[in-house]
């Protein structure tokens, strides 16, 4: 062992020490950061007589404790590599792909080795000519989310600083863990700047000082980590439980959290939580259980509600027993829990973060949503303790201290497609030194086109959606209808993929890999790090380092954008420079070195970096923060972190107290409504300025259009699902299968890659040499089907089949499955896209259709299938 | 006496999170810490060995995990067959000498927990170190319990007494120790794992029955609960055997059990 020196980095897991062996250019460990004395003092909660003061040490996941084996990975891609059959001046074997050619690389089956050179004059070469013959809008960049952490690397800042300068569009990303609430909720309040979330302002001290109870409805804290913020919260929620806050669990599956903190599970039956709700809110309303008062002043449209749970309309009153012919729970637990509801003050913790995630991402995710507003607002959201509060964000830090998160664009200032506009471009670009990077294509006039329709774009050749990426400006903005190719612009000839797979991630994935084999796409470009996923695909494939490898800077759960205050998660606000760890392993290049020396052949080198290596755009970064408020540049060059002082003048203005006082708003900026969103600055973003239960919004479209929208009626209401319980192909495919965001790794990061993780008993399975995705299944379907714990089964519908390893459970009721969406491996075992995946892409069995007939947002949440015992190649 | 290492275990703060079993991966392989240990092989060993645990039946269950290191035992069974190759220092800490087990697989087999991994490359027997070489070097914990988000795990570097004491007042136990190896990872609310429940619920006209006073009599007797908001009352720590439950005085179930029992809705 050589010198081993400690430097700090961060991923979406966590900010770390990172010990490193410099004589070897080696990681030698990766450790959550233990506070210095000398760091700032940690905030105190008075709560019941209590004093709570978080510990002075960052926690991290199991993804970023082990992602020294992620750096250090014979799957890492080493250097550029061009597919074999792959001649972009003869015959380019599209059909091909994915079926690794023989004589190959040994460590890249179906690829040669090729140099910097030759890949990047190619790949630019390609670019060139395809703008000259096709016209602008013809390269398309599809990256993943969530590929590396930091505010110059992120996607939204070195990719879009490159796209936009070298004239690239856009698979835009769907609001993917948002879903329900964006096309759902934000129609009963608004919020576009959270897409529908509610906001989550101070409400830790608000919960600690006066909640007694606290319903987590597809939420779970300690598996989704909020997001980004590892275990910050554990803490917070044992102090809860500590004083004697019940803790009632809402879940299909008997989830991590329930596991340590519940009094009570209840498991409805999959895509029917909006009929536990109406019952619930049934028991309220006939017993007078709820806040009359703060009804009939803040919600808009409760009379027609009222008629709706009461059956005075279609003549089938939502009660408790219809409730547990609905969602398989006993009546009197449906009354037990409304009562005790009404009884307490209660936080509803709809999704883990405050909205986001769970539920809200199903087939039914926006009744769901709508519902769960329902329940917030006829128990007098915003008053003292009664809340939508998920306890991981309202950490009571400094709110008014100032440093962006990677949504705001970093060194892209890109204000169309990122959250730049909101304050970081106006400190980021002086505009005459150093200018942002506007786009002229992944603009609404220009051409783009949404993931999720990717395979479409080459398979079909046109497509028609409405919505254009993350739509947040307004609650309108999600209704504008698009298509592709736009008026005036050719066919997109190019996909530059970058980052992680989609394969594992996205809807009916076989598509993903279908896309790939057609002739309609010339030229497949990745930029990866890993040899994993689709990347196999790939005609050229350039080799990206991981953010341990460069320099970056970024703040502890800090993504900003339509997360508004997601820094409020950590128990300390901490920024950290990430420094470069060791050098690219191999040939591998950062990306911002990638774009750069495509830049150069493309002509636009001085555009694309002002003259500035990455440290030198961390720098500007640095000084576009407050951080020299508290700080030097020096000093945090060499410490390599800052913690942000304890702020005990800043008013504490709790979520939604404003509104149950009938105020303008005071919480804090980011997320709040713009002046433009309200009618004489107050009230709710809705048409009325109440909590619209009868929507005007989804009223005024269906007007437009000149139809009813069935898959969301104006008026908040349950809808049987149509991939659950109810639906009409269960015979076929009886069990339903739960697919949340996954507990170990980050959507694939930290799967795969011969990582540490794929020897975690909960995450995978080892067969003969082989680890496989688990799918969890009650001990009673089991038995039916003659499976035993660890066995190998097959998972199938009509969209494919995957194989996967049986864990024997009563985490859920006979019927529910749950196996984890987001495999980063995909093995086909014959031909791909049309063969049983033994790598554990669970999302080929998941749906494409969108949430509702007129969103294009993803509906993955949960799906129908058959499961069998898999024999190997026998069926 | 040296000042002995100690760790200990809270069963029902584990949520099986992980970062412990990772955190040990991330600081043994492909790092050699000689003369401790030998770099740890990149998957298959499991020093901090999870073992899962759920109990009861849908809709009521509990799930357990039991963090299951090298117990470092007093009178361990591998130091006392193989005095030459396994030492027990002077702080408690067991270790494998890697050059002189070298080739010795029977090691391996002496460990009644099966917490010692045979490692196929260097052909050696491997195990937790207490990761020793950071405690001299100044870390005050190892890895695992550092990496540990709920403080499940602790780690102690006290007096014999000391420690003694701390074990009788928060009712310490070792894990199944009837051979008196006297080990020196101990845990708490093990009967999360080693135990049975009993659990149900009562209606009283077809409603949850909060606030009845609920009792277990037969082969062991637990003390009176009160039914919660949703009737529901559960009796834990049990042995298998006979039991009756007792709802405002009246028997009103007896149950026979071998392992945790959702016994469901009763109405009184």
């Amino acid at each position: 062992m050589g010198k081993i020196v400690r430097k700090t980095n961060s991923s979406t897991g966590g900010p770390v020490f990172v010990d490193v062996d410099v004589d070897e250019n080696k990681i030698v460990r990766v450790y959550p950061m233990d506070l210095a004395d000398d760091d700032p003092a940690s905030w105190v909660v008075e709560a019941r007589g209590r004093q709570f003061s978080p510990p002075r040490k960052t926690t991290y996941t199991a993804y970023t404790a082990g992602y020294k084996a992620m750096v250090h990975s014979k799957r890492r891609l080493l250097y550029p590599l061009k597919r074999i059959g792959f001649d972009p001046n003869g015959e380019r074997n599209e059909l091909k792909r994915g079926e690794p050619a023989a004589g190959g690389d040994p460590n890249y089956p179906g690829y040669e080795r090729i140099s910097w050179d030759e890949a990047l004059d190619i790949v630019s070469s390609e670019m060139i000519r395809i703008k000259r013959e096709f016209g602008p809008g013809a390269i398309v960049a599809e990256p993943s989310s969530h590929h590396l952490w930091g505010n110059v690397g992120y996607r939204h800042s070195t990719l879009f600083r490159f796209m936009n300068f070298a004239g690239i569009t856009y698979a835009d990303h769907n609001p993917d863990s948002w879903e329900g609430w964006h096309w759902g909720a934000i129609h009963s309040w608004g919020f576009t700047g959270g897409l529908g979330n509610p906001e989550q302002w101070d409400l830790f001290e608000d919960t600690m000082k006066n909640s007694t109870m606290i319903v987590f409805w597809s939420s779970d804290p300690e598996t989704n980590a909020g997001i980004y913020s590892a275990y910050e919260s554990t803490v917070r929620r044992r102090w809860m439980k500590e004083l004697g806050i019940k803790m009632v669990f809402i879940d299909p599956y008997f989830n991590h959290s329930a596991v340590l903190y519940s009094d009570k599970w209840f498991s409805p039956r999959i895509g029917t939580d909006a009929a536990l709700a109406a019952a619930i809110i049934h028991v309220w309303l006939t017993e007078g259980l709820y806040d009359k008062e703060y009804v009939a002043e803040r919600v808009f449209g409760f009379d027609e509600f009222k008629a709706y749970i009461l059956g005075e309309e279609d003549g089938e009153p939502k009660t408790p027993e219809w409730g547990e012919n609905e969602t398989g729970i006993p009546a009197h637990d449906i009354r037990a829990l409304a009562r005790e509801w009404a009884k307490n003050k209660t936080q509803l913790a709809a999704g883990g973060l405050g909205g986001w995630g769970g539920a809200c991402r199903g087939p039914s995710g926006m009744e769901w949503t709508r519902m769960m507003v329902a329940l917030a607002a006829l128990q007098g959201l915003g008053k003292p303790g009664i809340n939508m509060y998920s306890t991981t964000q309202g950490s009571p830090t400094d709110y008014d201290f100032y440093f962006p998160g990677y949504a705001e664009g970093g060194i892209s200032g890109d204000c169309d497609n990122s959250a730049a506009g909101l304050e970081l471009v106006y400190r980021m670009f002086g505009g005459e030194g150093s200018r942002p990077s506007p786009s002229n294509l992944n603009v609404s006039a220009g051409q783009f086109i949404p993931r999720l329709r990717i395979p479409e774009t080459f398979l079909e050749g046109s497509i028609e959606w409405r919505g254009k990426g993350f739509v947040g400006a307004s609650i309108e903005q999600q209704f504008m209808k698009y298509k592709y190719p736009a008026d005036g612009f050719p066919k997109i000839q190019m996909l530059y993929k970058y980052g992680g797979p989609h394969i594992g991630t996205m809807g009916d994935t076989n598509r993903y890999a279908l896309q790939y084999r057609t002739k309609e796409l010339p030229i497949a470009v990745f930029q990866a790090i890993w040899f994993e996923g689709e990347t196999p695909f790939g005609d050229i494939i350039l080799p990206a380092c991981t953010n341990f490898e460069r320099w970056d800077i970024s703040e502890f759960a800090n993504c900003a954008g339509y997360i508004p205050g997601s820094f409020t998660q950590s128990n300390h606000r901490l920024i950290t420079l990430q420094q470069k760890c060791i050098e690219p392993l191999g040939e591998s290049k950062s990306d911002y070195e990638i774009f750069r020396l495509l830049s150069q052949r493309l002509g636009i080198e001085g555009p694309f970096t002002e003259g500035k290596d990455e440290l030198g755009w961390v720098k500007q970064l640095f000084d576009a923060t407050d951080l020299p408020k508290i700080t030097t540049w020096d000093r945090f060059l060499e410490k390599g972190y800052a913690v942000v002082p304890d702020n005990k003048i800043r008013p504490r203005n709790v979520a939604f107290r404003w509104f149950a006082e009938g105020r303008a708003i005071d919480t804090p900026k980011p997320g709040r409504f713009r002046p433009g969103d309200q009618v004489r600055q107050s009230g709710m973003q809705t048409q009325s300025g109440k909590i619209e239960l009868l929507s005007q919004s989804l009223q005024r479209f269906e007007k437009s259009i000149g139809e009813k929208d069935e898959t969301r009626p104006p008026l908040t209401q349950y809808i049987r699902p149509w991939q659950g319980y109810h639906y009409e192909d269960k015979g076929k495919y009886p069990l339903a299968v739960l697919s949340p965001h996954p507990r170990f790794s980050f959507h694939t990061m930290g799967d795969g890659k011969d990582a540490f993780m794929n020897d975690i008993k909960d995450h995978r399975v080892r067969v003969d040499g082989h680890d496989y995705w688990i799918i969890r299944i009650n001990t009673q379907d089991a038995a039916e089907r003659g499976i035993k714990e660890g066995d190998l089964v097959r998972a199938f519908n009509d969209r494919g089949d995957v194989i996967l390893a049986a864990q024997i459970t009563e985490r859920v009721p006979p019927g529910t499955c749950h196996s984890y969406e987001s495999s980063a491996e995909y093995q086909p075992l014959g031909t791909p896209g049309a063969s049983p995946d033994r790598g554990g892409c669970i999302n080929i069995l998941s749906t494409k259709k969108f949430i509702g007939k007129h969103t294009s947002g993803m509906a993955t949440e949960h799906f129908l299938v058959q499961v069998e015992k898999w024999e190997g190649g026998k069926h | 006496m040296t000042q002995q290492r100690y760790m200990v275990i809270d069963v029902s703060l584990c949520h099986d999170c992980n970062n412990c079993f990772i955190a040990c991966k991330d600081e043994h392989v492909m790092n050699k810490w000689l003369p401790y240990a030998d770099e740890q092989p990149r998957h298959g060993h499991r020093w901090m060995n999870i073992q899962r645990k759920e109990r009861g039946q849908y809709p009521r269950i509990d799930c357990a995990f039991l963090p299951m290191p090298c117990q470092h035992c007093e009178n361990a069974p591998c130091v006392k067959d193989f005095p030459d190759c396994v030492v027990k220092r002077d702080d408690g800490v067991v270790l494998i000498d890697p050059v002189k087990s070298k080739g010795n697989k029977a090691i391996v087999d002496s460990c009644p927990h099966g917490a010692i991994y045979w490692n196929d490359e260097e052909e050696i027997p491997q195990k937790c170190t207490f990761c020793a070489h950071l405690l001299d070097d100044g870390w005050s914990v190892p890895r695992c319990a550092h990496s540990c988000p709920t403080g499940a795990i602790r780690f102690y570097t006290l007096e014999k007494d000391a420690f003694d004491s701390l074990k009788a007042e928060q009712k310490l136990e070792a894990y199944r120790d009837e051979t008196g190896r006297s080990p020196h990872v101990y845990y708490k609310n093990l009967y999360r794992y080693e135990k049975s429940f009993i659990a149900g619920g009562l209606l009283k006209g077809g409603d949850c029955a909060e606030g009845v006073k609920v009792s277990l009599k037969g082969d062991a007797a637990a003390p009176e609960q009160t039914t919660n908001f949703f009737g529901d009352f559960k009796f834990d720590a049990l042995e298998p055997g006979t039991y009756t439950i007792v709802a405002d005085g009246k028997d009103v179930k007896t149950v026979t059990i071998d392992a945790s029992l959702n016994v469901g809705s009763i109405e009184i």
